[in-house]
């Protein structure tokens, strides 16, 4: 008798929702434990850092969702999360992998400032204004992606490698920006650009904790629902996705389809940006993205591409980041353990669908053949 | 000890969700025989392999070896009892050598493959059992038959007595098949048991000793080779008699639909392999296209289809010219092509049935709908219909079709090529894989488009299938046309010299 790991030949249905559930508790399980011991050597005696550990988690699960104000930050967090997620899921169903969330975000958001400060200066209605600056800053996202999109489709070049190296050059370009040109003379130094004037403010409610972004990423969300399941792009998407050759065989102009899918992925990106602008931030700043855009990737994915489960998801993973700012504040945990939180509950969803493909089978020993 | 067992199945169930694949099949397999496996597509022959290779797991019954009660997990654990399968869908890793993909899947090679000991066992394993191949070619650079040459090597060189072949013939030339029919008869010699899986009669007739027909997951019955023949076969499988010999329809042959001039195209390896070919089809006229496989059949369809750049020449279809690579401007222009990859290129394996037949619907429309707005239910109700039309086996139109049987994903290609009543059909290997059934319904499908008056071109390995469909035949040989002849089995001597290189004496 043996024990072997062997490939699973089928996966079964529900292992969508078991796995990254399991994943979770998993990553919960060995924070906790990381906690316990960051309280012993805190409060120097285990049943104290128990204590502790218990309340902590209580608060970083339950804050982000079972009160108003947790519940408003945890909106907040989503949005920039699912637009950047549903980008990607546009991308994604033809198998061409955007990394480049981050950028395309960036660049709305600059893009967006720059309009909000200088190009549309003297727009007055807010109306006009939200509308002009949502559209440069989906432009703006959308050139981003155009790069990548002309160099996959004309040199057969990587989108990977590009659309990740761009993130970088848009993080720099932005912080040109505002340690330079456009930074607040009134900013006393921080690294910002001037406030956004009003008439470039989302509409917002409850003082101001909430803004009407939620509402265009559910949108944005229905809008992709219906192409996906009921358009001839969304059909022919799966296509491309599916079977490359088979693409071709059907007349599907695969560069086209291409070049629209990472264009489309940077707009809807890049909207995010424009809206984080105009929804929260009201200003552009050094930074003003914890890897929005790198977790959006894990977004998409648990979502399974699907733009209502983003919205869905989106919202879980603003809760946890909630959450955590929650820790950090209160039990003045260090930005270093929050991050090793993040990275370990990414590791452990990956971890877990890598582990899941995979069964332990239990083998009889074979008899002797004559 | 001839009658000795050295496999048997009993009361072997399997069910997918929608499909009992398998229901209490029961077969013994007894040493030095070849027992052949017939049946429709569908009836579960592979799914049955599948479970004996421990690719599945089979709901119910067991397994003996020798008569000892065997569970087999997988198929690293099915080599290990002996048991060897070739599948229908090859899998060897293309960017590597003959001899690393033998030796892939071994369990004890060590860390260190000594590649030199491997190459000369190799060597010697094909010569011994006729099969040739180069054990330093990269296996991308192989046809598929040399392909499945290694498949077959890469089992002996593990030992197994117990070789499982899933329609192994089906992508062979005549020659190979030859080849692998005597290899079969050395092993079986030498006291290995072969289960060979096929759709032509003729060759399970010629080569196995026993044969177990299924139908619908069940076993119709076994019978001796001596004390069956063809028509006894097709009843048992089908449960009727199969006409493939209809008459053909006279049809008044119109216009020349599809013009080819002066045609030059290369292959993958960069080589010229459509030498300055031309040709003509009328409307109302199949013309049929004999030759070895590799002669340029693949080129000059792909060519013809816009999947292929042409290097020169000009092909016309219905008075206008085809531009270079365009297949969406083809398809709406009523151009259908059945490849002979279905898996590769005609089909998305993780797309649904109703998917598969709507996948050229941006461009040529099976349903009238707007690209805004698909009708799904519309769709799903035209998916049925084809489905039933073409006598399709599967759980429903939402099963992807990965899961389908060979035959049944061939039959999903040609309902939707057939359907949307083409002017030029190029049809490459139309019957691969398809049991005897299916054959009559792909023959009858064929003629009938003929004479609603389709213009097709016939790209068939069988002489036979060409004559009984053709109204003229073409040999083709590196690319060119040798010459013509009626499709007469008097004229065989005749295209077999042309087939070799040999041109047409004039008339
Ligand atoms: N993994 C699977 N999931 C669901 N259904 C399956 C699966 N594998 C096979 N089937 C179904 O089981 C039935 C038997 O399939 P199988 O491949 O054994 O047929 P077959 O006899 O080999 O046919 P063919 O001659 O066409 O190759 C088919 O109806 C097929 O659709
Ligand atoms: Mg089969």
């Amino acid at each position: 008798m043996k024990i072997r790991i062997e490939k699973r030949l089928e996966i079964p249905r529900y292992a969508g929702i078991i796995v990254p559930v399991i994943s979770v508790a998993v990553a919960l399980l060995i924070m906790g434990i990381i906690l316990l011991v960051f309280f012993v050597g805190r409060l120097g005696n285990l049943s104290s850092a128990f204590r502790e550990t218990v309340e902590a988690y209580k608060e970083m699960l339950t804050w982000p969702f079972a009160n108003r104000y947790g519940l408003f930050s945890t909106f907040m967090r989503m949005v920039p999360l699912a637009f950047v997620a549903l980008g990607l899921s546009f991308a994604y169903r033809m198998k061409i992998w955007n990394i480049g969330g981050e950028g395309q975000l960036y660049m709305g958001a600059m893009v967006s400032t720059w309009g909000a400060l200088f190009l549309f200066k003297d727009v007055k209605s807010p109306l006009i204004m939200i509308v002009l600056l949502s559209i440069v800053g989906a432009a703006a996202g959308a050139a981003w992606a155009l790069i990548p999109a002309l160099m996959k489709a004309f040199a057969r070049t990587d989108e990977i490698v590009v659309t990740l190296m761009l993130n970088y050059v848009a993080i720099f370009w932005v912080d040109y920006l505002v340690y330079g040109p456009w930074k607040d003379p009134k900013g006393y130094g921080f690294p910002g650009t001037a406030p956004f004037p009003d008439q470039a403010r989302l509409p917002s409610f409850f003082d101001d904790e909430f803004h009407i972004g939620v509402f265009i990423a559910l949108a944005v969300a229905v809008l992709l629902q219906y192409i996906y399941r009921k358009t001839g792009w969304g059909f022919n998407s799966q296509i491309v996705g599916d079977n490359l050759l088979a693409a071709r065989y059907s007349g599907i102009n695969v560069r086209n389809y291409t070049i629209i899918a990472l264009v489309v992925s940077g707009a809807i990106a890049g909207l995010g940006g424009a809206v984080q602008m105009m929804g929260v931030q009201h200003r552009l700043q050094h930074g003003f993205s914890p890897g929005y855009g790198y977790t959006a990737i894990i977004v998409a994915w648990l979502a399974k591409l699907n733009p209502l489960a983003i919205l869905l998801v989106s919202f879980l993973f603003g809760g946890l980041l909630v959450g955590n700012d929650q820790l950090q504040m209160f039990y003045k945990l260090p930005m270093a353990l929050i991050s090793v939180f993040q990275g370990l509950v990414l590791f452990c969803l990956l971890g877990g669908e890598a582990v899941s493909k995979y069964r332990l089978a239990i083998v009889k020993e074979v008899p002797e053949n004559e | 000890m001839e009658d000795f067992p050295v496999l048997e199945m009993k009361h072997i169930s399997k069910s997918f969700p929608g499909v009992m694949a398998n229901d209490d099949i029961s077969l013994q397999l007894k040493k030095g025989e070849v027992h052949a496996l017939l049946g429709e597509n569908g009836a579960g022959k592979t799914t049955l392999m599948n479970i004996l290779f421990g690719i599945y797991h089979a709901d119910r019954g067991e397994v003996f070896i020798n008569n000892g009660k065997v569970s087999i997990t997988s198929p690293s654990h099915a080599l290990k009892y002996g048991i060897g399968m070739v599948q229908q869908h090859f899998t060897l890793v293309p960017s590597f050598t003959v001899a690393e993909n033998v030796v892939l899947g071994l369990k004890d090679f060590g860390f260190v493959i000594k590649t030199k000991t491997v190459e000369s066992k190799i060597k010697e394993l094909s010569e011994a059992y006729g099969l040739p191949v180069n054990p330093r070619a990269r296996v991308w650079t192989l046809s598929v038959g040399e392909r499945q040459r290694i498949e077959i090597l890469k089992l002996l060189y593990t030992g197994a007595g117990i070789i499982i072949l899933d329609e192994p013939t089906a992508v062979l030339t005549p020659q190979e098949s030859d080849m692998l029919f005597k290899a079969i008869r050395k092993l079986v010699s030498e006291g290995s048991s072969v289960i060979f899986i096929s759709h032509k009669l003729d060759e399970v007739l010629a080569i196995s000793d026993r044969i177990t027909v299924l139908r619908g997951g069940k076993v119709v019955g076994t019978v001796e080779r001596e004390k069956i023949d063809r028509r006894g076969l097709v009843r048992m499988m089908v449960g009727r008699d199969v006409l493939l010999d209809q008459e053909k329809p006279v049809v008044e042959t119109g216009r020349a639909i599809l013009k080819i001039e002066n045609l030059n195209v290369k292959n993958d390896k960069d080589l010229m392999s459509v030498r300055d070919l031309s040709l003509e089809i009328r409307s109302g006229e199949i013309l049929g296209i004999a030759g070895v496989a590799g002669n340029g059949q693949r080129e000059l369809a792909e060519a013809i289809y816009g999947l292929r750049k042409k290097v020169s020449g000009r092909i016309e279809l219905d008075g206008h010219e085809l531009r270079q690579g365009n297949v969406a401007e083809r398809i709406r222009a009523g151009l259908s092509f059945i490849p002979q990859d279905r898996k590769t290129m005609a089909t998305c394996p993780n797309l649904s049935v109703m998917s598969n037949l709507f996948m050229k619907n941006s461009i040529c429309e099976l349903v009238h709908c707007s690209p805004w707005k698909l009708d799904g239910r519309r769709m799903h109700s035209k998916a049925d219909e084809l489905i039933g039309e073409f006598s399709i086996s599967t759980p429903s139109a939402k099963t992807e079709v990965r899961y389908l049987s060979g035959g049944n994903l061939q039959k999903v290609v040609l309902a939707r090529e057939l359907s949307n009543e083409p002017k030029v059909i190029i049809a490459e290997h139309p019957t691969r894989g398809l049991d005897i059934g299916a054959m009559e319904f792909v023959y009858k499908s064929l003629l009938s488009q003929k004479e609603r008056g389709a213009a097709i071109l016939l790209l068939a390995g069988e002489l036979y299938e060409i004559f009984r469909l053709s109204d003229r035949v073409a040999v083709i040989y590196e690319g060119q046309i040798m010459g013509y002849t009626p499709p007469d089995p008097s004229y065989i001597e005749e295209i077999g010299f042309m087939m070799a290189g040999a041109r047409q004496e004039d008339h």
